[in-house]
């Protein structure tokens, strides 16, 4: 296989944050943060770890991509467009009715979207069940569990933490997108998550901690997890809420808000600097 | 037939299923042997699977298993699946419109020594609240096999609650079982009663006491609390004026609920609700609380001479 253009790929990244900013502020509501801190850990799914077609978005053998931290979706609608699952144009319907493009991700209304959520912690349960019935349907692919660091507070990821390793999951590989804030403010003040990486060792997944904005660490990341049999994987992906953007980087404001039509244009310019 | 639990039936059910369609599998959150589910994974032990204590996981597992193709048994005490897994339910199996079946074991008083926290006594009513969900309280353990049988055949999520104490066989082997249709066990012309689960059995015995009294009875045995038999409430609200539910449940919402709504848009008729009057259950032997409850055959009755006489009362102030 080439080897991927991390530059062409660090491109595609500031270009799909400005899109994903147009759309919500077009939508005038949304989650401009958590959307932009997981641009790069979509860039090396779909641009290089996932198995997928856009064309043929039912292959029964396609990875699984679940949004967990479903808040994040203008991330992922952008990305599923521009990959071809659907025309880029209907972005501009996000949250309008009636529309495709749900508030929150709803399984069945658009093609690439596995799973409905909005409602955290819910996605590795259901990577877990998605692997146990790969099992008895001798399917070999990947799962993958995209979280918020927030997200991790709630109760039912570590009890699909226990699950997963102890029944041997090794096609199951769980992302924290750590970007260090959650609505309140910083999630070391809110309530601390550290050490991270060493909670999710201890319950016994393969830990892989990464810069998740470096897309060369992000890519090697995942094609690591693929070489791990025995135990999933988790990949804790250190990441800069609203990244991008220098007045919504790490600014708690920024969660879930939409940037009027100002705020838009100067954050598209300053993206337009990184790829100049 | 010797009396024998609802839950045995639902047991017998998941392995006949389980034998038949490779694509049945099943979940327990550390109570299989308890549900009854422990059959199937004796049989079938690489379609069962635990999570341990975590309903929420489970019923999270359940829908993934689902979403590739697999029917899920998640089985526990009707208490620990319906009330800690509501956000589940809704989100991740109700919403997304999935193949789950959750199976509820130890549903009500009759649970016993446990105590409230294992009584489940408001699960109907958190049940019956979610799009897509199918609820089912089957009245014997013949019913609860069909029940199961018919649930695994059935397209959706389907909430089956059971007891755990050995119930009186009332139907047959061979009444037709279909979701959604209730079955009239009784003619009358006086009141209805509707029941469902235990209460089928005290209100067939409320109909003979009733029956000395000159009060000739209908009972309907409501197994399916929703989708509801509209038709056939609408139907004994016409036909005898005058309706009874009862339930080994809370008054608030659950079968009683149910049933009320119907009749209030469609033929509003006098009604009363037998069930648990907004309480906690408590500790004790199953046949002990019953009668503190309120839950015996006399209290059917009373309730349905008491809407008798609100029918007279109503009627005669209109002449």
């Amino acid at each position: 296989m080439a080897e991927p253009d991390l530059q062409a790929l660090r491109r595609q990244a500031v270009e799909l944050r400005q899109d994903i900013l147009r759309m919500i502020a077009h939508a005038g509501s949304g989650h401009p943060g958590g959307s932009l801190s997981m641009v790069e850990l979509l860039v090396g799914l779909f641009w290089h770890a996932l198995r997928h077609d856009p064309k043929n978005p039912s292959w029964p053998d396609r990875d699984i991509f679940l949004l967990s931290k479903g808040h994040g979706c203008p991330a992922l609608y952008t990305v599923l467009a521009v990959r071809g699952y659907f025309p880029k144009d209907e972005l501009m319907t996000l949250r309008r009715y009636p529309t495709r493009l749900q508030g929150h991700p709803e399984r069945g209304s658009l093609p690439g979207i596995e799973m409905s959520a909005g409602s955290l912690g819910q996605g590795l349960s259901i990577a877990n069940g998605i692997a146990m019935a790969d099992r008895l349907n001798k399917r070999q692919r990947r799962i993958y569990c995209l979280m918020g660091d927030g997200e991790i507070q709630e109760g039912q990821v570590w009890e699909a933490a226990m699950t997963a390793p102890h029944h041997r999951l090794e096609s199951v590989c769980a992302i924290v997108d750590a970007n260090q804030l959650q609505q309140n403010g910083p999630v070391k003040q809110i309530h601390n998550i550290e050490p991270l990486a060493e909670k999710w060792r201890a319950f016994g997944w393969h830990t892989i901690e990464i810069d998740g904005h470096d897309i060369g660490q992000v890519i090697n990341a995942y094609d690591e997890a693929k070489t791990v049999t025995g135990t999933p994987q988790a990949i804790i992906a250190r990441t800069v809420k609203g990244k991008g953007v220098s007045f919504m980087e790490l600014n708690p404001a920024w969660h879930g808000v939409a940037p009027k039509p100002e705020e838009l244009e100067r954050a598209l310019q300053e993206l337009q600097r990184a790829v100049a | 037939m010797a009396d024998k639990p609802t839950r045995d039936g639902f047991g017998e059910g998941l392995l006949e299923v389980g034998t038949n369609n490779p694509n049945i599998v099943a979940l327990s959150g550390d109570l299989e042997d308890s549900a009854r589910a422990v059959w199937f994974k004796k049989q079938f032990p690489e379609r069962f699977f635990s999570v341990g204590i975590a309903e929420q996981d489970m019923i999270g597992t359940a829908a993934g298993l689902a979403m590739e193709g697999k029917i899920p048994f998640a089985c526990s005490f009707a208490q620990f699946v319906t009330s800690k897994t509501l956000e589940q339910l809704r989100m991740a199996v109700c919403y997304q419109r999935l193949n789950v079946k959750v199976v509820g074991s130890h549903g009500g008083l009759s649970v016993g020594a446990d105590g409230a926290t294992a009584e489940a006594l408001e699960e109907l009513t958190h049940m019956r609240s979610l799009p897509y969900m199918t609820v089912i309280v089957p009245c014997d353990a013949i019913e609860a096999k069909k029940a199961t049988i018919a649930s695994a055949a059935h397209p959706g999520p389907v909430f089956l609650r059971l007891g755990r104490n050995p119930v009186p066989t009332i139907t047959q082997p061979g009444d037709r079982y279909v979701i959604g249709t209730a079955n009239t066990l009784r003619n009358g012309a006086d009141v209805t009663i509707i029941a469902c689960g235990i209460m089928v059995a005290q209100s067939l015995a409320a109909a003979e006491l009733l029956a000395k009294d000159g009060i000739q009875a209908r009972v309907i045995n409501l197994h399916t609390i929703k989708p509801i038999d509209a038709d056939a409430i609408v139907r004994a609200a016409r036909d005898t004026g005058a309706i009874v539910t009862a339930e080994e449940h809370t008054v608030l919402g659950g079968l009683g609920g149910a049933v009320a709504e119907v009749v209030v848009q469609e033929h509003p008729v006098p009604m009363r609700l037998v069930g648990v009057m907004d309480r906690f259950g408590t500790s004790g032997d199953p046949a002990d609380l019953l009668r503190a409850f309120h839950l015996m055959p006399e209290d059917v009755a009373q309730a349905a001479r008491d809407v008798v006489r609100a029918k007279k009362d109503a009627v005669g102030s209109r002449v």
